[in-house]
């Protein structure tokens, strides 16, 4: 049964840019897909096209079981969308916002004015409401937005880097949102540039690259793809270097090509691939404690993200892609800015 | 948040005329709150035609040969249709702006992922600017009686005469419609909006008989939808200065202003929907 989000060999050309170029992506209901990948990858236009804002060129897709280019208007009434830039009238209250969006969705106008205040409340945004959004700062914008896009608590949400812009402290509590959003059953596909970001909010995870998937599967099966965990230890004195780094090297596998033991002495840091998890993790500190090596920090690090990416596509994540001419049509440079129409814009 | 009771409070699909409606008002609204709370836009709209009301009668009257004679305040009546007609388009700038800060600030996105008529965002913002061209023509007209501009016909013929300076206003914003949709930035839709109407405002019967033009920029300037509207309302406010041409909308100037404003509704209102539908693809 295909998922809340289904899409088939999306293909959309900006000139001579494919910025799709056969996507396929299947989110199955009430979970979150993270679409991921650096400026340029695609992701914007993906969720275009998804949302009916952009006809693809070639491809199939159906979101919430409506086919979306047969049955658009279908679709838009059961879909919430909250851009990469909030959009949000500047020059409207926060309530008013809402209850125009709510109208616009058909709702009554009694309804879509309870609906707001329910939204307000729920956003912390009650005691802001009848201000104009131009003095919201950058998170509270962003959960007016975002608070938009949920009015008719639709079944399937898109977000296009909701957290792009903002600073730590906003983006934890937006995480805190959608993770509240997600377990009220919504189904969201959500874009990001954020390794930590997917990692945190997403079930799956799709590598996109060049208007590709070049990679789907959850985190820890990524993770699992680039290889194994690392034991790091710090050491409290540095002459335990070596008598530490000897201990370490028992546990680390044999060969060659597994890399060895790793000692940063600056950091009085010994880094060991390993395999056997936690349990291992017990042994050496107790191997440690037996041979008298204080340590002030121990732990076991797993591949985070930005390896899966490095690893498959053999540059980093934001680093805007290596292909210079793509990243600039999508708006590496000009996207970075509040320009919505410059992401992507190349027609 | 269960689905059920949500899409309860959704109206079903009614009518899609009435939908239409209902949602251009609602976008309509949403301007005129916008208009209201940015009060200097209005104001320095009304800067330029008050300017050019006390400009033109003040420096030009006197010296303009307006049939037979040079009495100022001739000149001041024949003057006051003109800069009436010419205030209304320059709406065209203000739409064009609008709609490409929509655009620029991602709010046509959420419009276009919205369940709303198609046409609903560029209706709504028409018809916000057609309130303000209304406050604009209100303001200018009482200016204009004070530099001593009269009308010499009956309540009847002046407000038909304003009703059709309204439709052409009306009809030039969704020319600006689909300036704003087709530019990147809201700079260049106000620029790209304004600086077109000053040869179309100018070479017309606005400001000068154009019997004193030579011919074939006289042809122009009598088939230019613009001088339509500006005879029309000489006409019907009784104000001197009406060209006797024979050329067709100069002897039929409420016709030919009333078809002329229809005209460009239909064909620039179909290019902005198209536009629109298509934005940012």
């Amino acid at each position: 049964m295909p998922g809340a989000i289904h899409a088939e060999g999306l293909v959309k050309t900006f000139g001579d840019v494919r910025a799709l170029d056969g996507v396929d992506l299947d989110v199955p209901e009430g979970t979150v897909l993270g679409l991921l990948g650096p400026n340029g990858a695609g992701k914007t236009t993906a969720v275009r096209c998804l949302t009916t804002l952009l006809r693809p060129d070639h491809g199939r897709a159906v979101v919430a079981g409506i086919d979306v280019l047969e049955r658009p208007d279908a679709v838009r009434r059961s879909i919430g969308l909250s851009g990469q830039f909030a959009a949000v009238d500047e020059y409207l209250t926060g309530r008013e916002n809402l209850r125009m969006v709510g109208q616009l969705y058909r709702m009554r106008a009694g309804a879509a004015k309870a609906r707001a205040d329910e939204l307000l409340e729920q956003f912390h945004l009650a005691d802001a409401a009848d201000r104009i959004a131009k003095t919201y700062s950058g998170g509270m914008r962003r959960r007016l937005d975002l608070a938009a896009a949920l009015v008719v608590s639709p079944p399937v949400m898109f977000m296009d880097e909701p957290t792009t812009g903002l600073d730590p402290r906003n983006r934890q509590e937006l995480w805190g949102v959608i993770r509240g959003l997600v377990s009220g059953g919504t189904t969201l596909l959500l874009t990001t540039q954020y390794l930590e970001e997917a990692d945190h909010l997403a079930h799956d995870i799709a590598v996109v690259d060049h208007g590709r998937v070049i990679a789907q599967g959850t985190s820890d099966q990524l993770k699992a793809r680039t290889g194994g965990e690392c034991v790091e230890v710090v050491v409290h004195e540095r002459q335990h270097l070596r008598a530490a780094s000897a201990l370490l090297d028992r546990f680390g596998p044999r060969g060659p090509d597994r890399g060895g033991t790793r000692v940063e002495e600056h950091m009085r840091k010994i880094t060991t691939p390993v395999s056997g998890g936690a349990k291992l993790l017990a042994e050496i500190i107790r191997e440690l404690d037996v041979h008298g090596i204080e340590i002030d920090d121990i732990g076991l690090r797993r591949p985070t993200l930005d390896d899966v990416f490095l690893s498959l596509t053999g540059h980093a994540a934001q680093d805007g892609g290596t292909d210079g001419a793509r990243a600039g049509t999508e708006g590496s440079g000009t996207g970075q800015g509040r320009r919505p129409r410059g992401k992507e814009a190349a027609r | 948040m269960s689905a059920v009771t949500d899409a309860a409070r959704i109206a079903a699909p009614g009518n899609p005329l009435v939908q239409s409606i209902r949602d251009s008002l609602i976008v309509a609204r949403r301007n005129l709150i916008r208009m209201a709370r940015i009060p200097e836009v209005i104001i320095f709209g009304l800067v330029q035609p008050i300017m050019f009301v006390v400009l033109f009668s003040y420096v030009f009257g006197g010296s303009m040969n307006i049939g037979g004679t040079t009495d100022p305040q001739v000149y001041r009546e024949f003057l006051m249709a003109g800069i009436f007609a010419q205030t209304v388009t320059f709406a065209t700038a203000g739409a064009g702006a609008g709609i490409a800060e929509d655009m620029h600030k991602g709010l046509i996105d959420r419009f276009r992922s919205l369940p709303m008529a198609r046409g609903a965002v560029l209706t709504g913002r028409t018809l916000a600017d057609l309130v303000q061209t209304a406050l604009t023509l209100l303001v200018l007209a009482v200016v204009a009686l004070l530099v001593g501009w009269r009308t010499h016909t009956g309540a009847g013929e002046v407000l038909a005469a304003f009703g059709l300076l309204l439709l052409s206003g009306y009809a030039f914003t969704w020319i600006g419609a689909v300036i704003g949709l087709s530019v990147r930035t809201p700079e260049a839709a106000t620029s790209g909006g304004l600086v077109w109407l000053f040869p179309v405002t100018f070479v017309s019967n606005a400001f000068v008989d154009t019997g004193q033009m030579t011919p074939w920029l006289r042809h122009i300037a009598e088939w230019n939808p613009f001088s339509a509207t500006v005879q029309a309302c000489r006409e019907l406010f009784g104000n001197p200065g009406v060209s006797p041409s024979d050329a067709w909308p100069m002897r039929h100037p409420v016709g030919a202003s009333l078809i002329w404003s229809v005209l460009i509704i239909l064909v620039f209102r179909t290019l902005a929907v198209r536009k629109y539908r298509s934005a940012g693809s």
